[in-house]
Formats: C-alpha cells, structure tokens, sequence
C-alpha cells in the first residue's frame, strides 16, 4: 500500500497529490510516469510524474477527474493509500544540452511540461514557456512557470486568464518575432500536439512531444501504446513517450485515443452515480 | 476390466456450456482414475520419458507410488525436480516430451503422465496444511527479474539450496505470463497464487509493483547486497505483421487482450476493464496463446472466431489439447491463410481482414516448410476485430539499463554455451529472453538450471 501524504485541489477538476514511494522518488526524472490504480478492482492508468522528493520518498502527480479511475482516485483523502504505483516508466526527456527551448503545456499537460521547463532551465537553457486553456478556471501551475521561466505567456482560448488566444498564436507570433529556438516540447491534448507541430514544421524548429496513450502494463508488454513514427511501429512506454514531433502520425493517434470512448463513458456515468450521487 | 491401451479420459466441460463461462475445462482425475491410469505405466527399464522431461522428473517413480495410493508420496517426487506441478501439469506439451516417448504409447495411447502430475500437484495443495514462513536468516541474498515460470522455478529451486530469494515483479500480482497470460479456464488463477504462497512459506519474497532497469538497475542491486541475479523477464514486445490497417481500432496484440482478460479481470462481466466483446473475431497465429486468445474471444460473447494460419493444421505449434478444446468449442480454423490487409470503415473501426492463400514449399530454418503466398488467391472475411498472437520480441528495458550485458541482434541475452551464464558477472538469464517465445516448462527448466549454476557460483 502506497499513503498519500499530500492533497491538494488545483481547480475544479485537477488535483495534485504525492504519494510515499521513496524507490520511485529516488529514480524518477522529467518526462517518466508511473502507473497506479486507486483500488483493487481499478485500471491500471499512466499518470506523468509532476515532481519529486527523493528525500522524503514523495512522488508527486497532478490529475484530471475525466474517467472512472481518476474519479475513484479523488475519493482518496490524505492518510489513505492507493493500491499500487509503479514506475518510473518510460524514458526522461533530454533536458541538457540547450540554448533556449520553448515549453508548450496544453491543460493538465502543463503539470508534465512544469518538471521539464524546470530542468531545461537548471541545466542552462533560456526557457519560454506557453501555457494553455479553455478558461481561467481550469488554469493551473501559473505561479510556479512563471517562477521559473524566462518567459511566460499564459493564453485562454476565452480570453478569461491571461491572453486570448491558443498556444499556436503565442507561438508563432515569438517566432515571426525572431526568436529562436533550439527546440520546442509540447505536452498536451494530441490535437495541441499535432498543431504545434504543423506551425514547428513550417518554421522548421525541432519538436519533441510526449505521448501519453492508451496502455496496461507500461513495460513493453501489451503494445497498446504503439503508435507510428516514421512509417515505424513504436510503443510510448519503452521507446518513448518523447517523440520527435514531425514524424508522428497524430491523426492514427488521435483515433486510438478513443478507442473506448463509449465503454469510458458508460464507466463514468457509473462512477457518477457511485461516487458522487449526481448525473 | 478397461482396455488398457487406452488413456483414462480427462473428464471435461461440456463444450456447449463452457464456451459461456471462464470455468477450467479439464476437471481432473478422481482418485480412483488416477490409480488406474497409474497402473497402465509398465515401469520400463530405460524410463525415456525422463529423458524427454526438460526437467528431470522421475516420472516412473512417483506414477508408482499414485498406483499405490500414495499421492502426498508422489507429489514428493515430483518436487525433487518441480515447484511448479500444478501448472505443468495443466500446460506442458506433454504429447511432444514425455508422453511422446511412452512405451505404452507404441501399440495404443502413452500413459496419461500430465493428468496424472497434475492430479498429485492439486491433491497435494488441497491438503496443504499451514505453513510457517520460513525466516532465512544470514542467508546469501539473491534477485531473481520477474516472476513467469523461469522466475519462480529459480527462486524455489535457490530457496532449497538455502539463499534469501526476492522476486522482482513488475505489475501488481506475481506469476508473469501464468497470471497475465493464460486464461482461468486452463488454469486457475488459485492455482498460480497457490504456487506462489508455496514459494512464500520456503522464505522467498515477492516484490510487486517493481521494475528492475527503471525502479533500480540491475547493477544497484548488487550495491543493495544481492550477489547474483537471475533475469528472467519473459517475452516482450509484441510482433506486429507491419501489414496495413494494424493501427485501426480493434486490433490488439494477443498479449494485450489477454492480459485485460486475465489480469484485469475483463471476463467479469462487471469488470472496470475496458475490452471489444462480441462480434466476429480473427486471431492470427496458431500457437497456444493463439488458442487462448480464440477461447476467450468466444467466452467474451463473439458469435464467431477465426484462427488465421498461414501453414496447414500439421504444423501448428499449440498443444494437441488446445487444439482439440478449440475445435470442439466451435473455433473455425482457416489454414493456409495469410493476412495481408485489415480493413476498417470510416470511424476507423476494423470491419474486415484480407487473406492470401499460401502453399508450402521447402522447410525454413524452424524445419518447417515455408508457406509462400499465392499470387489472386485474396479473399476478405468480415471481423470486427482482430487479434495478432505472432509471439514476442525480448524486452529491452533490462539491457538497455545494464552495463556489460549483450544481447544479440533480435534483443535476446547472450548466455555462454549451455549455461545460463551472461556476459555480465553474477547475472544469470534464463526462459523467453534468452530463447525468444517458448513453453512455460523451458523456462521452467532454464530457472532451474540457474539456480544450480548460481549456486556453484555463489559457492565458489
């Protein structure tokens, strides 16, 4: 059994907790997630982590409640423990070796794109970071980029936070303005991902993105998590989940993606019912 | 008197129900038969069933002691060589080892050895009384890398030799391929956990949730005491047929459908685990997860399921009882058959799978005789999903994260000779990821194998 020894509500719909995994801790780097499941009968589902200390043995991760299991996993309080957390999977995200990156984190994306941004910049690259969202009241993490960040653009696709705008606008707009970058990361919604990397290809800027698909063991078991690079069948969970950006076939992503949609949402209805006695 | 050239039939499920539930098929001998199908052994002098088991048991012995009544005697024997009886019992090819070579088989029906292995290994675990865990201490500390077969049988067999013994597993239960692999209906999940408690109460612990090469490397395990390690993580990567359409919604790997039937528990109509029920389903492949794969597309409500295979039904690798269960259960076998497309509709959903038919020619490298595709033989068959159970390619978390350790070009672990012994010092592999996709008994035998080879190093 893992405690959470830490909760914390971010909006309405996300959340931040850290969980005692000292082994987990101790090996996670930005970029690699964990697997966990909230109860014995749940699904095992991929979380990225958010941040670690190695010292205290707490592994952070941030959720959105959209399916069965992270609406269960909101049920856990502090003090209470999760069944299982394993990991860190996947490989960390290259974050030596810069000179100025552009960070593009996409609704709770932005709680993977944060760890990244962080140590882009500890290891000597000038950071620009873009966050996006639907409206202020999803926004997270705002404080915490702009602390680190050289600089900081925070859009809304309503114009309630920050700029109205997508991340895309932001991004080309500091482009055409002559900045440049060694490379771009974006980490969100596939559909950010993919037009990210439409605008990057035009402007011929490296583009890493992170996959986060649908899997069960996460190591390179199941090959639920293929998708294709280049003409090739990879899998996120041992090959990536960073991917160059240009060679991915996000439309075959995007279609994999949801696979299950009407099984979630039978699920989630279910859960609604179960756990938060409305709908 | 019984016509003592025939096997005692395995009573079994009746096909017309169990193709409606997960319940095991093959219900196992009473005590009565097993004594009857015990006496058929004619106890020959050169015992070449032995020879033929990959790990050694004295098969004429403990047959001789369940001809006497003596099961708990002859579970005995059999765990000389084996912790793993109850399994092997259920999932060894039998007729291609030990009962190939049975006397009795010459003029009728070899002796039922497997039935008979796994009726001593379900007495003995029925009246298992409670164990005390056994507390090793000052022991010499050993990790063994995943718990399948070759895992469990190094720990067991290192156990016995008097080692600590912790079992590195990287999903939530222990058992490998045995928990997340085959399905409940050829053998019971209560059977694995039983083995694995067995391994418990001989002082080896079990680590979940850990995965060795990401948690921590191998080359921190000895920083953390151990002395030696045994790798023994199985198949991995699924093979694709890198045909089109294999990204389409409703194409799985087999060790994806089957690992959210069996370990997430989908075949529990109130499971939590998202998985395509009903329809029509084509699996390609012919081995044993193949059949699995099949078996339980139809227990999941299909109302038909293909076995694609593209050699003819001669050369298929599954076990002959597999096969045998598969067809009675209504699984529809189109051989000589090999995809070359899967076709979808415009949700991207899969609708059907194109075939080319094959001929043999000349046997390939396996011994096999190739099949080579007939040029406007394609023909479509209607499925809603389809399943690829081509076998695996070895996982390539360990090396990748290993100093010292080789691999050769497919990504299997180079072992020195006949041993187990890697090109890394103190680590030690054995099963799938040395061999590429085998049988549980291999694997079995290759963490035997390591054990004792460990042992001789450890003691050296």
């Amino acid at each position: 059994m893992y405690k959470i020894v830490f909760k914390q509500k971010l909006n309405d719909l996300v959340t931040k907790i850290g969980v005692a995994a000292p082994e987990i801790a101790s090996a996670a780097k930005a970029g690699q997630f964990v697997i966990l499941r909230p109860f014995d009968d749940s699904e095992r589902i991929p979380l990225t982590v958010h941040d670690c200390d190695a010292d205290n043995g707490t592994v952070f991760v941030i959720y959105q409640k959209m399916g069965r299991t992270t609406m269960e996993l909101d049920t856990l309080n502090e003090g209470e423990s999760l069944c299982d957390i394993v990991g860190p999977l996947g490989n960390p995200t290259v974050t030596h070796g810069f000179k100025k990156v552009a960070v593009v984190g996409g609704g709770v994306g932005c709680a993977i794109a944060f760890p990244v941004a962080k140590d882009l910049k500890k290891n000597g690259a000038q950071v620009t970071c873009i966050t996006g969202f639907r409206s202020s009241d999803l926004v997270i993490l705002e404080k915490e980029f702009s602390q680190i960040s050289d600089s900081f653009y925070l859009m809304t696709d309503d114009g309630s936070a920050g700029e109205h705008g997508l991340v895309t606008n932001k991004l080309e707009e500091l482009i055409l303005s002559g900045e440049k970058f060694d490379e771009v990361i974006a980490i969100g919604p596939i559909i950010m991902m993919k037009f990210v990397c439409e605008l990057t290809k035009k402007y011929g800027v490296k583009t890493i993105i992170s996959m986060n698909s649908i899997m069960v063991d996460g190591t390179g078991m199941c090959g639920g998590c293929r998708l294709t690079v280049d003409g090739e069948t990879k899998f996120a969970c041992v090959d990536g989940p960073d991917f160059d950006g240009h060679k991915v076939d996000f439309d075959e992503c995007m279609r994999r993606s949801t696979f299950y949609k009407d099984f979630e949402t039978r699920e989630r209805e279910k859960a609604c019912r179960l756990l938060e006695g409305k709908i | 008197m019984s016509d003592l050239t025939l096997k005692n039939p395995m009573p079994s499920l009746d096909p017309k129900v169990r193709v409606h539930n997960f319940d095991e098929v093959a219900l196992g001998y009473q005590a009565e038969t097993a004594i009857k199908e015990a006496q058929r052994c004619l106890n020959c002098k050169h015992h070449p069933c032995v020879s033929k088991c990959p790990v050694g048991i004295a098969i004429p012995d403990f047959i001789a002691k369940i001809a006497k009544g003596e099961f708990e005697e002859a579970y005995k024997i059999i765990e000389r060589a084996s912790s793993l009886a109850a399994v092997c019992g259920r999932v060894c090819p039998q007729e291609r080892q030990c009962e190939s070579v049975c006397a009795r088989g010459i003029k009728g029906e070899s002796v039922g050895i497997g039935y008979l292995e796994r009726f001593v290994a379900d007495y003995h675990l029925k009246n298992l009384k409670n164990q005390v865990k056994k507390e090793m201490p000052g022991a010499k500390k050993v990790a063994v890398v995943g718990s399948g077969p070759a895992g469990l049988s190094c720990a067991g067999e290192l156990a016995k030799r008097g080692y600590a013994v912790t079992v590195f597993e990287a999903l939530h239960k222990a058992g490998g391929v045995l928990t997340y692999g085959i399905p409940e209906f050829r053998l019971p999940k209560s059977i694995v956990q039983s083995t694995v408690s067995q391994l418990e109460n001989m002082g080896v612990t079990f680590k979940t949730n850990f995965v060795v090469g990401k948690t921590l490397p191998v080359d921190q395990l000895f920083e953390k005491g151990y002395q030696a390690v045994f790798i023994g993580t199985g198949a991995g990567l699924p093979i694709f047929m890198g045909i089109p359409g294999e990204a389409l919604c409703g194409v799985y790997s087999a060790n994806e459908y089957l690992t959210r039937i069996n370990l997430m528990k989908a075949y529990q109509e109130d499971s939590k685990t998202p998985i395509q029920r009903g329809g029509t389903v084509a699996v390609v492949g012919g081995g044993n997860v193949a059949m699995d794969a099949a078996r339980c597309a139809l227990r999941l409500g299909a109302k038909k399921v293909y076995i694609l295979y593209r050699r003819s039904e001669k050369e298929l690798p599954a076990r002959a009882e597999e096969v045998h269960h598969a067809k009675q259960e209504g699984i529809q076998f189109e051989f000589m058959c090999n995809p070359v497309e899967i076709i979808g509709d415009s949700n991207l959903n899969v609708t059907a799978i194109k075939c080319q038919k094959t001929e043999l020619s000349q046997p390939d490298e396996s011994g096999r005789r190739r099949p080579v595709p007939i040029e406007g033989s394609e023909y479509e068959i209607e499925v809603n999903a389809v399943i690829m159970a081509l076998g695996t390619s070895p996982n390539p978390l360990i090396h990748r994260t290993t100093t010292g350790l080789d691999c050769d070009n497919r990504g299997r672990i180079i072992v020195t000779g006949n041993t187990t012994a890697t090109t890394k010092k103190g680590v030690f592999a054995g099963g799938d990821t040395v061999t590429g996709a085998a049988t549980v008994i291999l694997a079995m035998g290759a963490g035997k194998q390591a054990a004792a080879e460990i042992d001789e190093y450890l003691s050296k």
